[in-house]
């Protein structure tokens, strides 16, 4: 065990992190879930940011992150509407059942 | 063993444990409940960091707002009846978790092969984790995408609403 923590590992933690997401959204298909794992992937680039701004002593990352989480929260209000809309309109949110835009 | 340490195993292994939890759970809502505690592990990293603001407003802006916003869809669309109709193991799970695992593997290796070197904090890190210096930044450096975010959120609550406005009846 060592006495620091090394950035590597907080990378490394945040690359596990990202890849977890990614699965969830690869192979969940309830919207809102799906919704919820691209959270946690924009999460794991946050933490990324946020260790390169501690180990580099740069407070710019720290602002990314910052614009991140406004984006974040507006892509949840826009993305959370969306699911509303078409549970009104096909009585699912299950992602394979929605052919709206099949032809 | 320093503290340092410590904290970030345990949180680190509590942000993976709720990241999977998420990624199986098949109740929307206790999925819901793992990632909000994913994002209270994930402020805690920050803390480790020095990021002190940051920490605070992740509780506030995503388990505080994004969170209860979807833990109302999902109360208000009642999903919960119609969970266990899907989502079986299927060859798509197997391969989801093989390529993840090389993926991680893949990153995993190409962050910790070559060492940078940076086994402590920087020293400025107190500082500018401080919400001082975060709003020095912020209204200076930063001014323009700080009016551009606000437009963006203003632009998102119309939309929002718009779309999930009922259709009038004609």
């Amino acid at each position: 065990m060592p006495q620091n923590i090394p950035l590597e590992y907080y990378l490394a933690l945040s690359a596990i992190m990202f890849v977890i997401g990614a699965a969830g959204v690869v192979t969940r298909r309830n919207a809102i879930i799906i919704f919820m794992c691209i959270e946690m992937m924009l999460n794991a680039v946050n933490l990324t940011l946020v260790s390169f701004s501690s180990y580099l002593g740069d407070a710019s990352g720290q602002m990314f992150v910052f614009f991140v989480m406004a984006v974040a929260a507006a892509e949840a209000a826009v993305g959370l509407a969306i699911v509303l809309s078409l549970f009104r309109s096909s009585q699912t949110v299950y992602v394979d059942e929605v052919n709206l835009m099949k032809w | 063993m320093s503290l340092h340490v410590i904290m970030f195993s345990l949180l680190a292994i509590l942000a993976i444990a709720t990241g999977v939890l998420l990624v199986t759970r098949r109740n929307p809502v206790s999925a819901a409940v793992s990632l909000i505690l994913h994002f209270f592990a994930l402020s805690g990293l920050y803390l480790t960091l020095n990021a002190q603001f940051l920490a605070a407003v992740q509780i506030l802006v995503y388990a505080g707002a994004i969170m209860v916003l979807v833990v109302f869809v999902i109360m208000l669309l009642n999903l919960g009846k119609e969970q266990n109709m899907r989502e079986n193991f299927n060859p798509r799970t197997a391969i989801t978790i093989a390529m993840s695992a090389a993926l991680i593997m893949q990153l995993v290796l190409t962050f910790t092969g070559n060492p940078t070197g940076k086994n402590q904090l920087s020293a400025a890190s107190e500082k500018i984790g401080s919400p001082a210096e975060i709003g020095n930044i912020l209204y200076s450096t930063y001014i323009f995408p700080f009016e551009a975010i606000s437009l963006l959120l203003l632009v998102a609550v119309v939309g929002s609403i718009i779309l999930a406005k009922r259709t009038v009846d004609k």
